[in-house]
């Protein structure tokens, strides 16, 4: 304080100080010209579609007599309408439910899976020997497409063309049909464990390479078998790689879509509002009612924030916080 | 703060605007007069080498010229044309329109009333088909190119061993249905498909039904009727019988029982030579086609599935020039040919049976295939579509593929309800005026 009172002048000098502050204005602006590339990307693909998802889910057309005529159709404001049109629908709390099903069947499976092989291929023996090629095969299936990887079971579940009913009948054995009432869900279900297991097999496995081996090394000086090792040890340091990779699954779990409308046409069982997202498809391309669509993802969206959000905070601190 | 988010609050800002306006330019189109002008048309369409059928105009008209523009299909080119006609442009000059999207594009103002143009050119077309264009109307919304009147397919095998023969009444079809599958439990004489909303809706017209229809200044909306009704707790029945199957038609599953005679019969339209062509080739030679079975035979009718007229759009420029073309595709007698054996299609004309001479290659040892196909032509019933066909035949797959899957004739039946609530409640729900 004292040093600038002292080197200023009581009165400023009107040109030194305008010339000195031009340099401060423009630095001040430097951070946003070196933002500007991602935020107007930001603006045009992400911020506008969502103020435009929101605006369209406040609207819907009005048609006025037979329709038929020019001009018959206007855009006009719908309040909350599409929303409480969408939570009433008789379609849409059964496909929730649906969801939730295929949920706590595919994400503890998967996580389950993914993390039992990433344990093997860390531990010591397999390292060293076919590590690399089961890795490699497990996975694989992560980069086969949603579709193509439905229409592959696809194959595999109709009664006539599968193989799997093939064998199972040359042996004697009454192949259910995957595609019935009762199994439909785990049919589909199947399909997304096998694609996603690899992925989060890959995460959990890099997190687990990436811990000191001195750590084993104690624990087996003080008598920790592998078993114990992997419990009490690799297990609670991947924590947030588990942490992370089920708020992944819970996100894509809440967003199925590609594997059962890919094995929609192929079943009486599958209907077009069997997830939440089909309904937006329907109501979107089906039904050229993009404003209920609209509202739909609207509601979908917000579900998902709430609930990652939601369990991130909840375990938040046990994960990231090993110490304590 | 204020000073610091300002830069962040432009960048949104013009982002918005530039995305806004980006949407809203509009182009009102202007009819051209000068005669001697040279004009080009688009035209959007899924049919195949339809480009070579539009050579032959081009050779013929210099100054309208056509250009085809390959289309995925019936729904995608819809959506697409439905987006163009929003953004105010990018629709085409000319556009193939199936007939049960035609009210819905018709209510979205995308097909230009062309009465003026090609009212004059009605008598070459069924009454029925015609129908299909005018929605009853005065206006014209397009010309019909191809029809799919609803035909019998059967393999004439299967009927010999069995001692059956091809059936006349739907009765007959029952006891053909029973016969062949105790005879052999895993053939089939036809499954009910949920997947196939546009063969049940020709079923329905056969027996008289017509979904929609326009009183006054309202729209009726009658899928639940006795007709409807009718069709239904017969299908039920069968498939609760087990006599036929219920999976869906078009699945690799039903590709492998067309092929490996464990389907040995299809409800189906004229176009299905081309199906049988590509799902069942091992079975050619077997097959046969056959009138429709009828409900009354001494008053044959038929029902269509599929088909569609050709539309100009309401942002052609060169509306004039486009009925002109319209019309010559759809009824100039070279077109019809080129109709015919280029794009494979069953031209809607009157005139087509004395073109369509010799059979498809699938049918080659049947030889009045065509003049089957032109009877049940003759035969189709007045059904009228309505501005929301797609959410009524959303509603089909759903109910029907349950009523099917779990083999009750009461489920189908009761289907009929849900099907008439969803479609009369979307239409209340959107603004039409609905009678009752």
């Amino acid at each position: 304080m004292s040093l600038i009172t002292t080197a200023a002048p009581s009165k400023p000098a009107t040109p030194a100080a305008a010339a000195r502050r031009r340099p401060a204005a423009r630095r001040a602006g430097t951070p946003y010209a070196f933002l500007a590339p991602a935020l107007i990307l930001f603006a045009a693909f992400l911020a506008a579609p969502i103020v435009y998802a929101g605006y369209l889910s406040l609207r819907k057309v009005k048609v006025s007599g037979l329709g038929l005529g020019a001009k018959s159709r206007t855009e006009i404001w719908a309040g909350l309408d599409n929303y409480t049109r969408s939570l009433t629908d008789p379609d849409f709390l059964p496909s929730v439910g649906r969801v939730g099903a295929y949920g706590l069947i595919v994400v503890p499976t998967m996580l389950g899976l993914a993390l039992l092989f990433a344990l093997l291929l860390d531990a010591n023996r397999t390292r060293e020997t076919v590590g690399k090629f089961a890795r490699i095969s497990i996975f694989l299936p992560y980069a086969v497409p949603a579709v193509v990887a439905s229409l592959l079971w696809g194959f595999l579940y109709l009664p006539r063309v599968s193989p799997i009913n093939d064998t199972l009948e040359a042996l004697g054995i009454s192949a259910p049909n995957l595609l019935s009432n009762d199994l439909t869900l785990w049919a589909v279900a199947n399909i997304a464990v096998w694609g996603g297991t690899g992925f989060n097999m890959i995460v959990i496995y890099t997190a687990l390479r990436a811990v000191p081996t001195s750590l084993y090394e104690s624990a087996r000086i003080d008598g920790a078998s592998e078993v114990a090792i992997a419990w009490r040890i690799k297990i609670p340091i991947v924590m947030p790689s588990l942490v992370m990779t089920f708020v992944f699954s819970l996100i894509a779990t809440l967003q199925v879509f590609a594997e059962p409308m890919t094995l929609k046409p192929l079943a009486n069982t599958i209907s077009t509002t069997w997830t939440p997202l089909m309904k937006v498809y329907r109501d979107a391309f089906a039904r050229n009612d993009l404003y209920a669509a609209a509202a739909t993802s609207v509601i979908i969206a917000l579900a998902t924030f709430i609930l990652s959000f939601g369990f991130l905070k909840l375990v938040g601190r046990r994960a990231f916080n090993q110490e304590d | 703060m204020k000073t610091k988010f300002a830069p962040l609050m432009a960048a949104l800002t013009a982002a918005a605007l530039f995305t806004g306006t980006a949407c809203s330019s509009t182009d009102s189109p202007e009819e051209t007069t000068d005669p001697n002008q040279k004009v080009e048309l688009t035209y959007w369409t899924w049919a195949p080498n339809m480009d070579k059928v539009a050579a032959a105009w081009n050779a013929k008209n210099p100054n309208i010229q056509v250009t085809v523009n390959k289309q995925d299909g019936g729904d995608p080119a819809v959506t697409k044309l439905l987006t163009a006609i929003k953004a105010g442009s990018g629709a085409p000059d000319v556009m193939q329109a199936e007939y049960q999207k035609i009210p819905t594009l018709v209510s979205s103002d995308a097909l230009a009333d062309i009465a003026g143009e090609v009212g004059s050119i009605k008598d070459k077309f069924p009454a029925g088909t015609w129908n299909g264009v005018t929605l009853g109307s005065e206006a014209v919304y397009g010309v019909p190119q191809d029809s799919g009147p609803l035909m019998f397919f059967y393999r004439s095998d299967v009927f010999e061993s069995n001692g059956l023969q091809a059936p006349k009444t739907w009765d007959d079809y029952a006891a053909a249905a029973e016969k062949i599958h105790k005879a052999d439990p895993k053939q089939y004489l036809g499954t009910f498909s949920a997947n196939d909303a546009g063969l049940f809706t020709g079923l329905a017209q056969q027996a008289g039904a017509s979904w929609w229809g326009v009183n006054g200044e309202s729209w009726t909306v009658n899928i639940n009727d006795a007709a409807t009704q009718k069709v239904a707790a017969y299908w039920g029945g069968l498939v609760e019988k087990g006599v036929i199957d219920n999976k869906p038609m078009y699945t690799p599953e039903w590709n492998a029982a067309l092929n490996d005679g464990t389907q040995v019969g299809w409800v189906s339209a004229v176009w299905a030579p081309g199906v049988l062509d590509g799902s069942a080739k091992d079975t050619k030679g077997k097959w046969k086609a056959a009138p429709m079975p009828q409900w009354d035979a001494a008053a044959p009718a038929t029902g269509a599935w599929g088909g569609s007229a050709t539309s100009v759009t309401t942002q052609s420029k060169h509306k004039k020039q486009a009925a002109q073309f319209v019309a010559w595709l759809n009824s100039d007698p070279e077109a019809l040919k080129l109709l015919a054996t280029e794009a494979f299609v069953y031209p809607a004309a009157n005139e087509s049976t004395s073109i369509l001479t010799s059979p498809p290659a699938f049918f080659a040892d049947q030889a009045d295939f065509y003049t089957i196909a032109g009877e049940a032509s003759k035969q189709l019933k007045p059904f009228t579509y309505g501005p929301n066909v797609n959410v009524a035949y959303s509603a089909f797959n759903d109910t029907f593929g349950k009523a099917a899957e779990s083999k009750k004739a009461a489920a189908f039946t009761e289907s009929l309800a849900t099907m008439q609530k969803t479609t009369v409640d979307d239409l209340k729900n959107s603004g039409f005026n609905v009678a009752g």
